[in-house]
């Protein structure tokens, strides 16, 4: 699950963390408020206002028809007011949310840390996530910080540094020494490190979390070291073991169609093609998604219905998968083990009637377990759905029915 | 013959007493499976499917001589499991349990280091070696005897390449379901080695998915030890990036873990690479 920055700052604090304070703010007079109280509190003149939403490259990202980027930095309270007006409820484009962009909600009003001092401020990149060949978790960081850190890696590989953790024992102290020397550090800017990079893994491994990436880690010009921005994503499979972050949870950043089918306990990623799909198992709904489009479509998403496709669960999917306008077709792909195909069959029949009106092509594909009776069961109901039993029929019918509605336009 | 579970296999059931445990150690023993007994903490002494329940693992070693397990426990005890499990000398242990936190699994894997034991799964249908030994949630009647191992991450998708070698008389030697989770106990790899060293393999299909360097670590081996045709299939060649399709492990991380720069590799190692799953069957049949 991902979190905003405000929501993973505040984890990081709590965990002793540094990091670079500040309010977030729904409307442009909270904004105001929020950065009187940056003022006040940190005794910074200035602030930034930072878009809130689960996608990185904001500094650069621009609000959907203007010239106002996602991170700005205000002079004064009444700045920060116009700024927050320019940014929530616009659309914000960047490079990882691709050309839709996604709602700014909530701005985060953040203390300047840049300020001058007695050295340069310097930005430094920290991730720590799962690495899955060596089965640790690993920090891997660099000096090329506030960087894209996949430009790093290809232009400058010498430059990136891991440090493996062993799961029995954690990070050590000399691991964090280690980290806070290869970056370069000396006084009292490296006992910061060594502190900081202490916390942090305390805290990615308390959390239980899949995914920390502070870029930039900054020096500031007195010496400290603090997280400037934070991404954070927690392993959805331990969400049980932290139950208060489950609020933390932001619908508003997520696919609406993926909400519902979540609620239906389907597992659903909307995609933008023109032949949508129903499939029972992962690895078979990939591979359906990639019969589709061998076959001349697009798939238009990724949809498991787990281990009971019934007639309840095959009507939520219909209705989910037909919300979108783009699909053209629909193929239903089930291999039926310890479920019986002809149940399965059943309840494609019954949700196709109460749904009604369907004016799109219907493929089902039924295998394993009574397949045949399955076929049957399609075949004789009179309604406007075509049967397969081998995948390869279904690839072929799928064809054929793409190429109609072509010709039909 | 066959890998790691045979007519002998002795097989526990760990959360015996639940539903899914119940279920699916009654579809086990129909299939032929040798299920000596199950363990559920608390119900030890009683009997349950007619078999007898034990408090430990390491009591239903002693008095049952069970050298396989299978995993049926709820997610958060799961990792628990596995490791009585490993503690008590189980030799195969088989862990169906969808769920599991990964950092439960990073410890899993450190403590089974230490350990004789071999780990399928979790997140995973279990392992099959036709008309001996079913250990899993699979529909048996799709399998059948002969000389292909299968090697899987997804649960339906193995199904359905097993069924296509069936329907073309190509029977299997064991099938397993390795699992969809970013950390899993045996790898493609292992499973491809055990496979290649199997005097009665005489083919194997390997399907991967997106995610992860397992199906390049496997192939780069083939390239290298193989002395059997392989034939391969990656499931996910349309999934966007950054997205988790399903699985917790099927996630496109970077440039090296997608469907195609996997099929890439997999080719340059000489693995006979198919574009769609509906010709995984009729592939093996021509190279084998």
């Amino acid at each position: 699950m991902n979190i905003h920055e405000y929501q993973a700052k505040e984890i990081l604090k709590k965990y002793g963390v540094a990091v670079q304070n500040g309010f977030v703010a729904e409307t442009p007079e909270q904004a105001a408020e929020a950065a009187l109280k940056v003022k006040n509190e940190y005794q910074s003149d200035w602030c930034v206002i930072k878009a809130q939403i689960h996608a990185g490259g904001r500094g650069k990202g621009k609000i959907k028809g203007s010239e106002q980027r996602g991170v700005q930095v205000a002079k004064s309270p009444e700045q920060a007011k116009e700024i927050a007006q320019n940014l929530l409820g616009g659309t914000l484009v960047t490079l990882q949310t691709g050309a839709a962009g996604k709602v700014v909600n909530k701005v985060l009003v953040a203390q300047d840390v840049f300020y001058p001092g007695e050295s340069e401020p310097k930005e430094y990149y920290m991730s720590v996530l799962l690495d899955r060949g060596k089965k640790e978790n690993v920090i891997i960081y660099t000096t090329e910080g506030g960087m894209d850190i996949e430009e790093v890696a290809e232009n400058h590989p010498e430059k990136i540094f891991r440090e493996w953790i062993d799961p029995t024992t954690g990070l050590q102290a000399f691991q964090a020494r280690k980290i806070a020397f290869n970056l370069g550090l000396e006084g009292k800017a490296f006992k910061e490190m060594v502190a900081f990079v202490t916390a942090l893994y305390k805290a990615y491994d308390d959390t239980d979390s899949a995914m920390f990436e502070i870029n930039p880690v900054l020096k500031t010009s007195d010496n400290r070291i603090i997280a400037v921005d934070a991404k954070v994503n927690l392993d959805d499979n331990a969400l049980y073991r932290h139950k208060d972050y489950a609020d933390l949870r932001d619908l508003a950043e997520e696919d609406p169609t993926e909400v519902e089918a979540g609620e239906h306990n389907l597992n659903f990623v909307k995609l933008d093609g023109n032949v949508g799909c129903m499939v029972n198992g992962a690895g078979l709904a990939m591979a359906t998604m990639d019969i589709i489009k061998l076959s001349g479509g697009e798939p238009a998403n990724f949809l498991d219905v787990g281990g009971t496709a019934n007639a309840q669960t095959v009507e939520a999917g219909f209705r989910i998968i037909m919300s979108d306008p783009g699909v053209k077709a629909i193929l239903i792909n089930i291999f039926g083990g310890i479920v019986r195909c002809d149940r399965v069959a059943n309840g494609v029949v019954e949700a196709y009637r109460k749904i009604g009106n369907i004016h799109i092509p219907i493929i089902v594909r039924l295998q394993g377990t009574n397949a045949e009776e399955a076929k049957k069961i399609i075949d004789d109901s009179g309604l406007k759905v075509f049967s397969a039993i081998a995948l390869k029929d279904a690839a072929d019918i799928v064809k054929r029915v793409l190429s109609e509605t072509s010709s039909d336009q | 013959m066959s890998i790691l579970v045979n007519k002998n296999s002795r097989v526990i059931v760990q959360g015996f007493t639940g539903n899914e445990g119940t279920f699916h150690a009654t579809q086990m023993i129909d299939y032929g499976t040798k299920v000596v007994g199950g363990v559920t903490p608390g119900k030890g002494g009683s009997l349950h499917i007619d078999r007898p329940v034990f408090n430990t693992v390491s009591e239903a070693v002693k008095q049952e001589g069970a050298n396989v397990s299978i995993i049926f426990v709820p997610p958060a005890f799961a990792a628990d499991a596995i490791m009585e499990a490993a503690d008590a000398g189980i030799g195969v242990i088989v862990a169906i349990t969808e769920g599991i936190p990964t950092k439960d699994m990073v410890m899993v894997k450190k403590f089974l280091e230490r350990k004789n034991s071999i780990l399928i799964g979790p997140n995973c249908p279990g392992i099959i070696t036709p008309e001996e030994a079913k250990i899993g949630i699979m529909p048996g009647f799709i399998f059948k005897k002969g000389n292909i191992g299968v090697v899987s991450k997804s649960g339906t998708l193995t199904y359905e390449a097993v069924d296509q070698l069936t329907k073309l008389g190509l029977g299997q030697s064991t099938a397993i379901g390795i699992g969809g989770d970013p950390i899993i106990g045996t790898t493609t790899k292992e499973a491809v080695e055990l496979f290649m060293n199997d005097p009665e393999t005489a083919g194997i299909v390997m399907i991967g998915e997106i995610g992860g360097g397992m199906e390049a670590e496997a192939a780069r081996w083939i390239k290298e030890n193989g002395n059997k045709p392989v034939v391969g299939f990656i499931a996910g060649q349309t999934a966007p990036a950054g997205r988790r399709m399903g699985h917790a492990g099927a996630i496109v991380g970077g440039k090296d873990d997608t469907a195609a720069a996997k099929m890439a590799i997999m080719r340059e190692c000489g693995i006979h690479v198919v574009e769609s799953p509906a010709e995984i069957g009729q592939r093996m049949k021509e190279v084998i």
